[in-house]
């Protein structure tokens, strides 16, 4: 009874209540638009900084963050893939033996970052196989390396010659080793362009005389919004001798960066919800003006003050609630039209972007949150307007009232 | 005080601003209302009587005294134990603004019934009984904005007898009515007292009203100036 009638009174003013709900309606669509947008960049983003290198998760032995040394990796036992494997949340898994080394071609020699990777699964995890430019990618049997563009450019090598790899091994001896690039890769970055090396993982860890060795593992997970989650299981689940890192820790200027950036907005959307809450409690206080008679009347006949003021929540709630859905539902065909057709950037920007190994696409999101988040902060707002003409209501006298 | 006693007043006064200049809208009154009455309250504007017939419905409390309803004092009432108390035993007619503009007729009276918890198959029985009463059993679905005046009065007559109250208090019931439709309304409710035996007790400035009454109660600057039974006394009538 008291819904239908706060549905009702929503229609009594028909043009003051389409107002307020336009209004709301507005705001939730541009709102969702632009939260869409920022998540949908920030995915791509992400996505494209974790699948460079780092990957979304990575386990090491603790203490190789922040002294990267062989004498900080850890066996690559059966017992340790598996649990990892059977940690709800990870999808794949990927060992490395990272080191660093001198690669020389000649007289030039230059530092770089030697990985021995697993093909397969280091495939999985980081799409290296795209980024081969000419030659061939690596197989667990090939005894070729792969080298980054920038790298090989200042060697002045190419495919199928020979590079030298100088670096220490496992007990401080000295490693050294002549291997044939199968191939050139290329990224956007070029802090990792001009010093990358990858080789097969057994390679790897013969030359640094390190036999079933690992210093990384890049951990994939199924979902990667919950990558927070399968951390924190992780850490649970792996003794003390290891350490769990999300890409967050490991490259936290972008997340600092996504931070201040979501801060910014969310500022932006509050200051536009600010506005039409202000909108909508002048309807409300209108409202509440004109219908003191009708307000007395029904607390004379018997009506209880609580009924009263749940029929005032009603129909705030109604207002914001409703424009809140026709927003979503309208933003819906747009944000899927942006997810599935992407704006794509044109001109120098897009040279830029290609530069560093993005995709020059502006793309949307279509993640469930966007939504719903709308809609609480518009059912928060609409409850939060209803507080003050509730108590107006709460504590009405009803001859003052029908007096007025 | 006997059985057919429906309301004792003793003693209520009625103070407004007793801090800066004080207005006694009620004086001292002592009153006595019985089963099946049919009561004008009379007297000049500003003497008194929308105050009294509030303090009666439990609208407003009095400033001093007691208001007897049914052996239940309703000035010793909680808020809320008023509400219901009002739901329960007291029909409200008012001069204006009596409906609730979004709802229709049967609606409107039906909701009284909502609020009383009474269920749906009494609920539409009730209503259509009622709105036949008041002659209006073919305006049911229609809204109070299509309504005339006098129309709008007698489904608030009709929703004031929905909840089966002890008595009916009507505040200027016709003050907004013509003649013809004034005189509808008092032959309405005059029929529900003679055949109900409803009792009404309502207030006017409107000498034809008067004339329909069978006791006419004058007040004056909130004093009862004058208490008489006039016509033909009714059933359970006290004179
Ligand atoms: N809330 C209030 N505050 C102050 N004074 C009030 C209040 N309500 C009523 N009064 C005063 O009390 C007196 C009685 O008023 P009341 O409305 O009961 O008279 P009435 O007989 O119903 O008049 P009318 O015929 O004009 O309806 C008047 O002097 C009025 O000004
Ligand atoms: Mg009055």
């Amino acid at each position: 009874m008291i819904l239908q009638l706060a549905w009702r009174n929503l229609w009594r003013n028909r043009n003051r209540s389409i107002i307020a709900m336009a209004s709301v309606w507005c705001a939730v669509v541009l709102a969702i638009v632009m939260s869409s947008f920022q998540k949908g960049v920030f995915d791509l983003l992400i996505d494209n900084m974790v699948s460079f290198y780092s990957g979304y998760v990575q386990v090491h032995r603790t203490g190789y963050q922040s002294e990267q040394t062989l004498e900080n990796s850890f066996e690559l036992s059966d017992s340790l893939q598996n649990t990892i494997l059977s940690t709800p949340g990870v999808a794949s898994m990927t060992p490395r033996l990272e080191a660093f080394a001198l690669a020389s071609s000649g007289e030039k020699t230059k530092g770089c970052l030697v990985a021995g990777i697993a093909p397969e699964t280091e495939n999985m995890a980081t799409r290296i196989k795209s980024k081969v430019v000419s030659g061939e990618y690596l197989s667990d049997s090939s005894s070729t390396v792969l080298v980054s563009e920038g790298l090989a450019k200042r060697l002045q090598l190419g495919v199928s010659d020979t590079l030298l790899l100088l670096g220490q091994g496992y007990y401080g001896t000295t490693a050294a080793g002549k291997f044939p690039i199968g191939g050139l890769l290329h990224y956007g970055s070029p802090e990792l362009n001009d010093q990358l090396v990858f080789l097969p993982l057994a390679v790897a860890q013969r030359w640094l005389d390190a036999p079933g060795l690992a210093t990384t593992l890049v951990i994939t997970p199924g979902d990667p919004a919950s990558s927070g989650e399968t951390t924190a299981r992780l850490r649970n689940t792996l003794s003390t001798e290891f350490e769990v890192l999300t890409w967050q820790e490991m490259m936290p200027e972008i997340n600092e960066h996504i931070e201040t950036d979501t801060a910014s907005s969310a500022i932006i959307l509050g200051v536009l919800y600010l506005l039409i809450s202000f909108g909508i409690f002048a309807t409300i206080l209108m409202m509440l003006a004109e219908r003191q008679r009708e307000f007395g009347m029904l607390i004379a006949l018997g009506m209880k003050k609580a009924q009263l003021a749940l029929m005032v929540l009603f129909e705030s709630v109604f207002i914001t609630l409703t424009g809140c859905a026709l927003g979503i539902l309208a933003s819906l065909p747009i944000v899927w039209q942006l997810t599935n057709h992407p704006i794509r950037i044109g001109g120098e920007m897009a040279k830029v972007y290609e530069k560093f190994g993005f995709e020059a696409i502006f793309p949307a999101s279509m993640a469930p949150s966007i939504f719903w988040k709308q809609a609480v902060v518009v059912l928060v707002i609409g409850l939060f307007l209803s507080l003050y003409p509730m108590m107006k209501v709460l504590f009405l006298k009803p001859v003052e009232a029908m007096r007025s | 005080m006997n059985d057919a006693t429906v309301i004792d007043i003793h003693n209520v006064s009625k103070i407004y601003n007793p801090d800066t200049i004080p207005v006694h809208a009620v004086n001292n009154v002592h009153l006595h209302f019985e089963r099946g009455e049919f009561t004008a309250l009379v007297g000049p504007s500003g003497s008194g009587k929308t105050t009294l017939l509030n303090i009666i419905g439990g609208l407003d409390a009095p400033s001093e005294g007691q208001v007897i309803i049914n052996g239940t004092d309703i000035t010793s009432l909680k808020p809320n134990q008023l509400i219901n108390f009002r739901l329960q035993n007291i029909g409200f007619v008012f001069q204006s603004y009596n409906l609730i503009p979004v709802l229709s007729a049967r609606e409107n009276v039906e909701f009284i019934l909502l609020l009383q918890g009474v269920s749906k198959a009494q609920r539409e029985q009730r209503v259509q009984d009622l709105m036949n009463a008041v002659g209006l059993g073919d305006k049911m679905e229609v809204r109070p904005a299509q309504l005339s005046g006098g129309q709008q009065q007698r489904v608030a007559v009709s929703r004031a007898l929905a909840s089966k109250p002890q008595f009916i208090l009507a505040d200027e019931p016709t003050a907004n009515l013509d003649s013809r439709s004034a005189a509808n309304l008092l032959d309405i409710m005059a029929q529900l007292n003679h055949d109900e035996g409803m009792t009404f007790i309502f207030s006017t400035h409107d000498a034809r009203v008067i004339e329909r009454a069978r006791r006419v109660i004058t007040l004056e600057d909130g004093r009862v100036v004058s208490d008489k039974a006039v016509g033909v006394p009714t059933k359970g009538g006290r004179v």
